[in-house]
């Protein structure tokens, strides 16, 4: 069997075999569904609150998306201006650091304090989507192949020349990495921050369904939210994949398939 | 008749210490005349990089002079430089990566079309124009890199030791191709190597260097005529040249060692 029938198969077996497991598990112990629902009532539930969990998706999607592009834009932009200004890039790198190894699970509640909840919940997402981006494109201007710099130097090339026709193009792969990596990133940024306004009560996306139907002990909605965000990540992932693959397909190893 | 040829480029007792404390040439003395083929020949760490990137501009003397005919220097392109890798911009196909010298000068796009598709039918890349360095073997590669250092038209060559990664017979071809371009263009070239039968098989004039630092040890003339082809690699005069210059670089080598 070829490898690609495997790759996409086998998960697609496993994704099977559990969904049997599970229901035989629920089945056969006879459990309650406020405990553990089964698979075919989470999906009856899903079908039958779809209106309701569709909005709180969307609600959740736009959070994401903006919290993604606010990231690339700020990410890539710091990246740029660090690059340009070693000064600037010591005075503020350290605190780009800090603001990423503080959990933001502890700043989502101060957050909420100052920002209105759909500011705040947008700007979790952007604090944890934006430092990987902004360290890898760091990564990939600094590691410019010194001969190319030189060639560039020696016809004499502006500061927005270097910039533009080489140094973004050759850390186009590094940065693309960062960006498959905040896209993942600034979904649960905004889980986060919505769990964490989920006592507030005043939001209405899929973490805040999550956080209420919990409440409720609404167990089958729980699973279908819960289900309904993970697809949601993994969407994401292959969209950004996807585009890392388009971008880059033509000239960098990472996508270039081996000869054996 | 060479000697009333006008200087390209000379170099007065340049000296350069890296920050590391090594002194990469000391005292070196270089006078380059118009339309010469002139290779600097030297073991590894012998500084002739070193020189070939002061007059290139890429690096700086801390001692002596390096002197131009008057308003030469200021032209961008007026220098083209050979890497000894490729150095070609992977995410940019053949043509575009030749045609980077014109676009850094903002040079006007027709032009630049018609200047980039004589470049590279010149090194014999016409029909891989649109490739990828990545789909290019090494020779092709170097010969990209060859037609970008020539697209500007520069009146001095520089070749960084460009053929010492490629197989002798990749080699032997480029070289035969790198002395028909410069009969038929008449462009300076001075070429860095650490071969010496690469060295009196290419040039009219070898100026063996000593190691640690680099200075001018001895400058031999190889005064065979051209078209040089197969049949000069493998006669006896070729043989004697590669003696002669043999000598004066183990010489220049013992020299520098003590």
């Amino acid at each position: 069997m070829s490898e690609r029938v495997l790759r996409a198969g086998l998960p697609i077996l496993v994704l099977a075999a559990v969904i049997v497991l599970w229901d035989a598990v629920v089945r056969l112990n006879d459990i309650p569904p406020y405990v553990l629902p089964g698979p075919g009532l989470v999906f009856a539930t899903l079908v039958q609150d779809g209106a309701l969990l569709g909005h709180s998706l969307w609600v959740t999607l736009v959070t994401t998306f903006e919290g993604f592009a606010l990231a690339a834009v700020g990410g890539i932009g710091l990246a740029v201006l660090f690059n340009q200004s070693r000064l600037v890039e010591y005075s503020f790198y350290p605190y780009a650091v800090t603001l990423q190894v503080t959990p933001v699970v502890a700043i989502a509640p101060l957050l909420l304090i100052y920002l209105s909840q759909p500011l705040a919940v947008l700007a979790c997402a952007w604090i944890v989507a934006f430092f990987p981006v902004l360290a890898n494109t760091t990564l990939g201007l600094n590691s410019v192949d010194r001969n190319l710099l030189a060639l560039f130097d020696l016809y004499k090339a502006s500061r927005w020349q270097l910039l533009w026709r080489l140094k973004l193009p050759a850390a186009l792969p590094q940065m693309l990495a960062g960006l498959r990596i905040a896209g993942g990133l600034s979904l649960i940024g905004a889980v986060v921050a919505e769990i964490a306004a989920g006592s507030a009560g005043a939001g209405s996306g899929l973490a805040y369904r999550i956080a209420e139907s919990g409440y409720r002990l609404n167990i089958p909605r729980m699973f279908a939210a819960l289900l309904l965000l993970s697809v949601a990540g993994i969407a994401i992932f292959f969209v950004l994949s996807a585009l890392s693959y388009l971008v880059l397909r033509r000239w960098h190893e990472s996508v270039l398939p081996q000869e054996r | 008749m060479m000697m009333s040829a006008p200087a390209v480029v000379s170099l007065r007792s340049v000296g350069k210490t890296f920050e590391s404390g090594t002194v990469a040439l000391d005292g070196f003395d270089l006078a380059v005349r118009e339309g010469e083929f002139i290779s600097l020949l030297g073991p590894s760490g012998c500084g002739k990089s070193t020189a070939l990137r002061i007059i290139a501009g890429l690096s700086t003397a801390s001692l002596g002079s390096v002197d131009w005919p008057e308003g030469e220097t200021a032209v961008a392109g007026h220098i083209g430089f050979v890497f000894q890798e490729p150095t070609l911009m992977p995410w940019a196909n053949v043509a575009a990566n030749v045609r980077l010298p014109l676009q850094l000068a903002y040079a006007d796009d027709e032009a630049s079309r018609a200047a980039v598709a004589q470049a590279v039918g010149r090194v014999g890349l016409a029909d891989f124009a649109q490739s990828y360095p990545r789909e290019l073997s090494g020779g092709m590669k170097m010969r990209a890199s060859i037609a970008r250092a020539l697209v500007t038209e520069p009146r001095l060559l520089l070749m960084d030791e460009p053929f010492a990664a490629l197989d002798e017979i990749t080699r032997f071809k480029l070289n035969n191709d790198l002395l028909t371009l410069w009969q038929v263009l008449r462009r300076t070239v001075i070429f860095v190597t650490h071969s010496v039968f690469e060295s009196v098989y290419l040039s009219q004039r070898i100026v063996v260097m000593t190691p640690r630092p680099g200075r001018v040890f001895a400058e031999v003339a190889i005064p065979a005529p051209y078209p040089r082809d197969e049949r000069f690699r493998t006669s006896a005069d070729y043989a004697g040249y590669c003696r002669q210059v043999s000598e004066a670089l183990s010489s220049a080598m013992a020299g520098g060692a003590s």
